[in-house]
């Protein structure tokens, strides 16, 4: 009994020890897990506190209506509007395919839309919303909103949508926007410009679009927003407003514009004018053109193979980024090269029997005119387009002296006119032939450099530029397009000035000689005296042809007998009043022929208008249907050399 | 006469440890409130639990523990009858086997194995004249281990590690030998190479997770990282009540059941925290001088396994919240939403009730 109790009493003392044991333990371990709260929530409470407010709060990008572009009369050329898409996140919907099937029968969704949808697909990431569907009517938008309950993670949204009223009119003017691609993010990471993109699908591609982003699209306005797990805005805790994109104001005239583009018809080529007291550019022509509306929800491969296949290649900004050899139009800048270098200076003259040959050579440099023009001094070459003149005083000024004159003038450099992409043409030079090719310079080259064959190269921008500068008695003032950036409500307006580029030291009697020669040209007796007819005010202009395949020597040309796309290029330069020009012009019509005839009637519709508010008669156009019918299968690029 | 009545009805009551547990459910009903998204119905079915509970534990508490005793093997035999049932007739929800139908009624035999577990084992070990023998061990072991590995088998693992601890418990306290449990301690580690593979893959990738939440932030891991922002951005004094982001913008997930605590440190923070583990405290200590003080083999092992079964709960949830163990599926006792784990913790703290006002004046 005794030991019973003791054994007892022995088993309550073990207990209890380990009772106690036990205790100490229990309060042990609360302290440790007391400690980890405290390195959690004292420690690390800022780490956790930025991590808590991250999922919490959402930065929700409101993206800035695009600025408007407007023409110098406030005709709008490019705007946005709404329009109902029908988007897809593909993250939330389960079959992709069934889904797409199934709205089909509320929203017609055709191939086009499918495989547009594919390729934004592959672009973006899978929990972006991917528009199936765009410009949905309102019936079509109420239809599916009716069933949209069957159809998760699919939803109608309203998107600012770019739209160009005129459709092809000045396309490669105006340009247009089109979805930030790869190449888009790189370079707008490389101009830290990316943060405020969030949110934008769209960026400028061409044309005016592209070269005044930064001020079209405007700031990207925020939302700080409360969400929950799944992603839902419950409240909006903060929100800054976005900046409008500013609205451009052109020195364009769409009227114009639309005069000189219908003056084509059919035809191939570039219109330049500008103002050459300011250096606004009055219309910016490129044909073919297109429709720059087609870019802007992406092209369909369609559209895109029709317009990127073309032989007439619609798609090539044609002002700035087309090089032509620029003919005779090169004649009176060559003339008043001679001049100021103190070459037939007044009252020389030379006897043209109709070709010209360098000493030791019997090689015929033949003039235009078989058997020559005879007497001919510095005004009447420029009147009559001497070639057999400009081949003389050309190899007597010499290659050198002759490109860094004109170079005064703008050839072989960028214009710096306000839209990307400017081909700076070609000025040939001993040292770059040297260069090129491996091959000394030829005097023959210098020969036909004076009458605009040869390597040079130049753009209708670079010509119209050229024109203007000497319209304006050698003072160069900075092309542009843009003469107005509105700012938004409040801000100031931001006004182009005209600004003086260059001013070329000339003595004013030169000047007066090629100027009397380039008004000459339109009156009776010079080459493009119908240019001139009935016009109540005064046109200097100068005629020119390209030539785009050499012709053997004793061999006439004969445009019969050439396919359409290898006959000669017609050039055609003037400013008018000659007495105190507003305008200066220059057109090119690719394989049109002589420049008197085909390109001048175009720019005189364009003067007349500008000049004279007159808007041209109903043309029947057969001539040029039938020009524009004559197929030609053989492809070739606008860089035309000549072959001598 | 109504006082003499109260007085009788609430004969076998310890003040102090209902005081504790009634403050504490309120606080848990307050939290619960929260993380329901202000659910009145959460409330509501959440008051019907607790009293039923609190019903029940009444009634524990007021049956002696010789009856206890007496129930024990029988209770224990069913419950292990029962788990073989569910093995071989249970039916399956979530992947998992742990219900029986019995055609009127569906019930979870693990949570009667709760309660069982100490109490066979207690029985057993009273049973054994003098200082437990190397073999009491052993059979005790068995005892403990074969239930165990048929919860493990469902698998539920969060009440496998409980049954296991209640029964380790009563082991412990009957005197197993530091020996052996340094032993059995270097011998569990030493075979988890080989225990790994017979875990379940969700087991073993909760584990996984537990070292590395960051290895799958929107999976497996996205509990544990929701649970430790919670905490974390609560700070000292937390967001408020009703005002934690993390809680109240759907972040957390399992917030009214198993991660209702994050709920609760994401709101009171860390000061909340410390008197909740307070509270806890307090009736953790209760439980070991109840245990302490009980007149019988019997009681003084059932009350010290039931206490400190109370503490692991505790001490599980707390760890798997704030992410130092594993989510094994335990939760927050008298503050979890959930009617089965309420009757449970309060039918045993009944018995322990029963057992400090069952003494009687001379010491068996």
């Amino acid at each position: 009994m005794r030991s019973e109790v003791k054994n007892h009493l022995h088993e309550q003392y073990h207990f209890k020890l380990r009772l106690g044991f036990t205790g100490f333990a229990v309060i042990g371990l609360f302290v440790l897990l007391a400690l980890r709260f405290f390195y959690l929530q004292i420690t690390q409470y800022t780490h956790y506190q930025t991590l808590a407010e991250n999922n919490r709060i959402s930065l929700v990008p409101i993206v800035p209506n695009r600025g408007l572009i407007l023409d110098r009369n406030g005709v709008v050329l490019a705007h946005n509007f709404f329009v109902y898409t029908l988007e897809i996140t593909p993250s939330k919907v389960k079959d992709l395919e069934s889904t797409i099937v199934g709205i089909s029968q509320f929203v017609e969704i055709s191939a086009l839309d499918r495989k547009r949808f594919n390729k934004f697909r592959a672009q973006s990431r899978n929990f972006e919303s991917i528009p199936i569907r765009t410009h949905l009517n309102e019936i079509e938008a109420a239809k599916f909103a009716v069933n949209h309950y069957r159809f998760p993670g699919v939803e109608i949204k309203t998107r600012l949508f770019r739209h160009y009223p005129l459709g092809k009119l000045g396309s490669h003017m105006v340009g247009y926007i089109g979805r930030i691609n790869e190449a888009d993010v790189a370079s707008l990471e490389k101009a830290d410009a990316l943060s405020n993109y969030k949110g934008s699908d769209h960026i400028g591609k061409s044309g005016l679009e592209q070269s005044y982003e930064s001020y079209l699209h405007g700031t990207t306005g925020f939302q700080q927003v409360e969400i929950d797990a799944d992603g839902h805005a419950v409240r909006v805790l903060s929100s800054t407003a976005p900046t409008p994109g500013d609205n451009l104001i052109l020195s364009a005239d769409s009227k114009m514009q639309e005069i000189a583009e219908t003056a084509f018809g059919e035809r191939r080529g570039a219109l330049v004018a500008i103002n050459p007291k300011t250096g606004e550019v009055l219309s910016f022509v490129s044909q073919p053109n297109f429709d720059a509306n087609l870019f802007v929800d992406g092209i369909d491969t369609d559209n895109w193979k029709m317009l990127n296949d073309s032989l007439d290649k619609p798609l090539i900004n044609r002002p700035l980024r087309g090089v032509y050899p620029p003919g005779s139009t090169f004649k009176p800048f060559v003339a008043l090269a001679g001049l100021e270098n103190g070459k037939r200076l007044p009252p020389f003259s030379i006897s043209d029997n109709g070709f010209f040959t360098l000493p030791n050579s019997t090689h015929h440099y033949r003039d235009w005119k078989p058997g020559g023009h005879g007497k001919v001094d510095m005004q009447r070459a420029i009147t009559i387009s001497c070639d057999t003149f400009f081949y003389g005083l050309a190899m007597d000024l010499g290659i050198d002296k002759l490109t860094t004159f004109v170079g005064h003038f703008g050839f072989g450099h960028l214009s710096g006119l306000d839209i990307q992409g400017e081909n700076a043409g070609l000025l040939p030079t001993p040292d770059w032939k040297q260069r090129r090719f491996k091959q000394p310079w030829y005097q023959g080259e210098t020969v036909i450099t004076g009458i605009g064959q040869g390597y040079t190269l130049v753009t209708p921008m670079q010509l119209a530029q050229a024109t203007a500068i000497l319209a304006n008695n050698g003072v160069a003032m900075k092309p542009h397009l843009v003469t107005k950036i509105q700012k938004g409500i409040g801000a100031e307006n931001f006004i182009v000035t005209p600004r003086v580029q260059e001013k070329i030291v000339l003595n004013p009697e030169n000047l007066e000689i090629v100027k009397r020669g380039m008004i000459d040209v339109t009156l009776p007796g010079g080459t493009a005296a119908s240019i001139g007819a009935n016009a109540p005010y005064s046109i200097a202009a100068k005629t020119g042809t390209a030539q785009v395949v050499g012709i053997k020597q004793n061999e006439k040309y004969n445009a019969g007998n050439i396919d359409e796309r290898h006959r000669d290029h017609a050039l055609f330069i003037a400013y008018a009043p000659a007495e105190d020009p507003t305008i200066a012009i220059a057109v090119i019509v690719e394989n049109g022929g002589h420049g008197g005839s085909a390109a001048g009637p175009i720019a005189r519709k364009v003067m007349d208008y500008y000049l004279l508010g007159k808007l041209p008669a109903v043309e029947t156009g057969g001539a040029d249907k039938k020009l524009a019918a004559s197929t030609a299968n053989i492809s070739r690029p606008i860089q035309e050399e000549y072959h001598d | 006469m109504i006082n003499h009545l109260l007085k009788q009805l609430a004969k076998h009551l310890d003040s102090f440890l209902l005081a504790c547990l009634l403050i504490t459910m309120l606080v848990g009903l307050f939290v619960l409130y929260s993380a329901s998204g202000q659910s009145f119905e959460r409330i509501f079915s959440q008051c019907i639990n607790i009293i039923v509970a609190l019903a029940l534990m009444w009634g524990a508490a007021n049956i002696s523990p010789h009856k206890l005793e007496r129930i024990a093997m029988p209770l224990y035999a069913v419950g292990v009858f029962l788990l073989i049932g569910v093995a071989l007739f249970g039916s399956i929800s979530h992947g998992a086997r742990r219900w029986l139908n019995l055609g009127v009624m569906q019930i979870q035999p693990s949570e009667i194995m709760r309660i069982a577990m100490p109490m066979m084992l207690a029985y057993y070990f009273s049973r054994q004249a003098g200082k437990p023998k190397l073999t009491d061990f052993a059979i005790g072991g068995l005892l403990l281990v074969v239930p165990v590995l048929l919860i493990m088998k469902q698998p539920d693992l969060g009440t496998a590690i409980l049954v296991a601890a209640s029964g380790f418990y009563v082991l412990f306290l009957a005197g197993l030998s530091w020996k052996w449990l340094v032993g059995g301690l270097i011998t569990f580690a030493a075979s988890t190479p080989i225990l790994w593979p017979l875990l379940h893959d969700y087991q073993r990738r909760r584990i996984e997770i537990l070292l590395d939440p960051t290895q799958d932030p929107l999976g497996a891991g996205y509990h544990t990282i929701q649970a430790i922002i919670a905490l974390g951005s609560g700070g000292i004094a937390g967001k408020g009540w009703l005002n934690g982001t993390q809680a109240q913008l759907d972040f957390l997930p399992e917030r009214t059941t198993d991660f209702i605590f994050a709920v609760f440190g994401e709101e009171f923070g860390l000061l909340g925290i410390l008197l909740l583990l307070g509270v806890f405290s307090l009736i953790i200590m209760r439980g070991l001088v109840i245990a302490s003080q009980a007149q019988s083999t019997f009681s003084r092992l059932l009350a010290g396994s039931i206490t400190l079964t109370f503490f692991t709960y505790v001490f599980v949830n707390m760890g798997m919240v704030s992410g130092v163990l594993p989510v094994v599926g335990v939760p927050l006792p008298l503050i979890s939403y959930g009617g089965t784990s309420m009757v449970t913790i309060l039918l045993s703290f009944g018995i322990l009730m029963s057992i400090q006002t069952h003494k009687t004046l001379v010491a068996r």
